[in-house]
């Protein structure tokens, strides 16, 4: 059977192997690990899905190949590894290796059958096979939702047709940039085809083949180094354009006093050295993320992110917080922040920025999330403006702690622990008085911060 | 009430026409329509309808001349020609009548008599032949701001074979004749030839049909052609193609035809009571004014954009006068489509890969889209899916079960490019293709889509399975 290369996320088109934990002619059983791969957004280690022998590797380290790609090869105990394509799908194949290959492939379909086989894993952490067009063979094998060529409702509402979907899929357009002509705004393959056929909207091509070159001319008689783009970067790139082009920002920025916060965290950080072994080390950080968790609850119409014909306003507040790696950022997002204390929040983040500069966040660590925190303080930073990552409705964007002369009693000067912050707000969703209320509340929060932990 | 001002008038009042007003109606425009002779056209007078009425007999009369196959007894069953054809022309009256009764209901103006283009913004209507219907406009000057015409089409005429209404006929005389004739020379194997060749053979008539092509049913794929085929020479229709008609020697009750193989090869010489020319049909363009104003004529048809417009502002033509395929389905959406871009709304222009076409002989042929031939010279790759209707239970039940289900797939994409049917009523099922073509829905969905059983429409289903060798039952 063959081994595909996994679908990891709504959004990610291809990986890169990074490291084969297996060779050619290894035993290996379901849940060994094969390989480990990277996408512009996560790495992660891919099991095997049945027993056999690996037979042959496509894809050596180093190589890219588009989501459900052959990999490699595994053979049911010493049969020629040239079983159908798509069985490595069968998670419910995975006990039956020595059945009929057909059977076993015709069932593969269905998914995991409650009644036999080993739980079903979860979509994107198994190998998922292909959504690009041949792979299948629609004699054996039917397409689920986990296997498709993507939903046929984009997020904002938008339908499409399946033959659409299929056509996008193939010519690599993005559905998320189209403009449905068909009823209601349904996506179309005459929208597909003509995109297709405007090649600014290729997948991935961020600037107009023609500007690239004229770009590279302008600096001719310069020495220059071309730094390829890695799959984060474009992915970073298009992002970010994407957010700063279509959602309308606005900066709202304040001074917050932090001298009694920087005092809690002292008091509760000395309490933790007490007890021996610390159990936790907050930071000023930490304890800003509990504050925009408990300001989001009080200002319960700006825990809310546009969903493109409508707002989705949350109950919770799920908060990510942006993380520096090597050649890029991460945002994974801590859930339901307000309902967690500051030591949990901590521990959170100390797990997740440790996964995030190994590459290894889950999906589900990194997607979802209403607002985001960007703090540049440690580098010393007054104050800067951060770009909303989308799908949230705002982010805040925090400066260093500085002592700053202020009026204290009787007019005169005193020095005080300030803080600088700019919240970015999605206008769409957050209006000016509502964004300042945010930031109003935000303020008292983190000036009185002992309400927020107790 | 000359002088009247509208924002849409629709010359003729054919099955474009009439759907046209009212969708312009609908939409809140002033409409009028011209007409000279029939509310609802060709199609409900001496077309769609009336031909539907007389294969309703035909089929029953094959019922009834085949009971014993059902375990029935109808013995001496036989029929009256006259009355027949009375019913046939009760059905047309009644269908008028409706027409009537919608563009009353649809506050439609109806402006009766011969309509020419003045201007692009004014018609000049003069008397007509037949007289007007009650609450009709009469004629006079009219106003309008769009100009639509729906003027429809007439029988082409073949030098030689020119009609007389009495010994050479077209559809008009075949579908309202005298008496019944012995013997009937059908030239032309299209959609009205086959109707009418089928009718007369089911009625007794001794049938034979020439063709210039090759295959019969031209437009159609050549698989399904010749499956239709072999049933029509096995109900006794002789079938002559790649043929043409050189010459008719009319006498008093009798025409001798001399039928020339088109290799110059065999001449053979029938003599027959009647003949049907049915050698297709061509857009009434003339008389209306058009040369003067410029607009663009090819081929017999006005030229249009995907929305109707000629390239004269204000004048616009649907259906057949607009050219190929001249269906009246074709006709209607061209008119809705048409009027919803003048109302200004934004409708996607007709595709003409998707417009069914149906015809209503025994055995019955629909199809959509791509033929399989046509399909391979537009450079698709392609998974042919094939089931024969004595695989389908309903079929075999009905004791129809000849013929079969065709569909044609892309293989890169999925896309049903065509499907071809010719059997028990699939002019009753060839929709379902319609709506998965309309709604671009691949192979893949069509084959998780639930069809009811028993039924005909599971062909449907199981020729989509066979294009990916998965078929359940043959």
């Amino acid at each position: 059977m063959n081994v595909l290369m996994p679908q990891l996320g709504e959004t990610v088109a291809e990986g890169k192997i990074t490291k084969w934990f297996k060779s050619v002619g290894d035993v290996v059983q379901a849940g060994d690990l094969l390989f480990e791969i990277e996408t512009d957004k996560t790495s992660m280690e891919v099991p095997a899905v049945e027993d056999g022998t690996l037979t042959d590797i496509h894809l050596q380290v180093g190589a890219v190949a588009p989501v459900g790609a052959v990999v490699a090869m595994i053979s049911a105990n010493g049969v020629s590894g040239t079983a159908t394509a798509g069985s490595a799908a069968s998670p419910s194949g995975a006990k039956t290796a020595n059945k009929d290959p057909n059977l076993e492939a015709a069932l593969s379909g269905y998914g995991a059958m409650p009644t036999e086989g080993p739980q079903a894993p979860s979509r994107g952490s198994l190998v998922a096979p292909s959504p690009t067009q041949g792979a299948l063979d629609p004699f054996f094998e039917v397409r689920t939702p986990a296997r498709n060529y993507g939903p046929a409702r984009l997020s904002g509402g938008t339908l499409i047709t399946p033959l659409a979907r299929r056509l996008a899929d193939e010519k690599g357009v993005d559905l998320g940039a189209l403009t449905g002509s068909g009823g209601r705004g349904r996506i179309v393959a005459a929208d597909v085809m003509a995109a297709a056929s405007s090649a600014a909207v290729h997948r991935g091509q961020l600037v107009p083949a023609e500007s690239k070159s004229n770009i590279v001319a302008l600096y001719q008689d310069v020495e220059f180094e071309e730094v390829p783009l890695s799959g984060m970067r474009s992915t970073i790139a298009r992002r970010l354009v994407d957010a700063k082009q279509t959602i309308p920002h606005f900066y709202l920025s304040a001074d917050i006093r932090v001298d009694a916060l920087l005092e809690l965290r002292k008091q509760a950080n000395d309490a933790a050295l007490r007890t021996g072994e610390p159990a936790y080390k907050l930071s000023v950080n930490d304890l800003i993320i509990k504050g925009l968790g408990a300001a989001l609850q009080r200002v319960p119409a700006a825990n809310a992110v546009w969903a493109g014909d409508r707002i989705l306003r949350f109950k919770r507040s799920d908060i990510g917080v942006a993380v520096s790696v090597d050649d890029g950022l991460f945002t994974p997002v801590i859930r339901d922040v307000d309902r967690k204390s500051p030591s949990h929040i901590s521990f959170e983040m100390k797990e997740l920025a440790a996964r995030a500069r190994a590459k290894k966040l889950l999906p589900a660590q990194y997607t979802g999330g209403v607002s985001a925190i960007s703090n540049l303080g440690m580098y010393g930073t007054r104050q800067f403006t951060a770009i909303i990552n989308p799908p949230h409705s705002s982010i805040l964007a925090v400066g260093a702690v500085e002592r700053r002369p202020t009026e204290g009693p009787h007019g005169r000067p005193v020095f005080a622990s300030m803080m600088s912050v700019t919240l970015s707000c999605d206008h769409r969703v957050i209006d000016g008085a509502l964004g300042a209320r945010l930031l109003e509340t935000l303020r008292a929060v983190l000036e009185d911060p002992i309400a927020m932990v107790v | 009430m000359s002088g009247m001002v509208f924002d849409v008038v629709i010359i003729g009042s054919g099955p474009g026409g009439y759907v046209t007003a009212i969708r312009a109606a609908q939409l809140g425009l002033k409409t009028a329509i011209i007409e000279r002779e029939f509310l609802g056209g060709i199609c409900s007078n001496w077309g769609c309808i009336p031909t539907k009425a007389l294969l309703r007999s035909a089929e029953i009369y094959h019922y009834l001349t085949h009971a014993k196959d059902f375990g029935l007894s109808a013995d001496n069953a036989s029929f009256e020609f006259g009355a027949v054809i009375k019913r046939s022309r009760a059905v047309a009256n009644r269908m008028n009548g409706g027409v009537d009764f919608l563009l009353k209901k649809n506050k439609v103006s109806v402006i009766w008599g011969d309509a020419v283009l003045e201007t692009a913004g004014e018609i000049i209507v003069k008397q007509s032949k037949t007289p007007a219907p009650k609450d009709a406009l009469g004629p006079g000057s009219y106003q309008a701001k769009h100009i639509i015409l729906a003027t429809g089409a007439r029988p082409r005429i073949l030098p030689g074979l020119e009609p007389d209404k009495k010994l050479v006929w077209t559809y008009v005389e075949a579908m309202n004749p005298d008496t019944l004739p012995k013997s009937l020379l059908v030239v032309g194997s299209g959609a009205i030839g086959m109707e009418f060749a089928s009718f007369y053979r089911t009625m007794g008539v001794a049938v034979t049909v020439v063709e210039v092509l090759p295959q019969i049913l031209p437009v159609e794929d050549a698989e399904i052609a010749a499956v239709a085929r072999k049933q029509f020479e096995k109900q006794g229709i002789k079938i002559i193609s790649g043929a043409k008609v050189t010459k008719l020697d009319r006498k008093d009750n009798s025409v001798t035809a001399t039928i020339e193989d088109g290799k110059g090869g065999g001449v053979q010489v029938v003599t027959v009571d009647r003949v049907l020319s049915a050698v297709g049909v061509t857009g009434n363009v003339e008389g209306l004014g058009l040369e003067r104003l410029g607009a663009k004529i090819e081929r017999g048809a006005i030229v249009t954009d995907g929305f109707g417009k000629t390239n004269v502002r204000g004048i616009y033509a649907i259906g057949d006068v607009a050219g190929p395929p001249m269906l009246a389905h074709k006709a209607e959406h061209e008119g809705v489509v048409c009027v919803e871009a003048i109302k200004g709304q934004h409708p996607h222009p007709i595709d003409k890969r998707m417009i069914p076409g149906c015809t209503y002989c025994f055995p019955q042929i629909a199809s959509i889209g791509l033929t399989e031939q046509a399909a391979k010279e537009r450079g698709h790759d392609i998974r042919v899916g094939r089931f024969p209707f004595a695989g389908n239970g309903k079929a075999v039940a009905l004791g129809d079960d000849q013929g079969m289900v065709k569909t044609i797939f892309d293989k890169a994409t999925g896309q049903l490019l065509g499907a071809h049917l010719v059997g028990p009523e699939v002019t009753e099922l060839i929709h379902g293709f319609a709506v998965a073509m309309k709604l671009e829905t691949t192979e893949e969905e069509l084959m998780h889509t639930i069809f009811p059983h028993p039924t005909l429409s599971e062909a449907l289903k199981e020729s989509v399975l066979d294009a990916y060798g998965r078929v359940l039952n043959f």
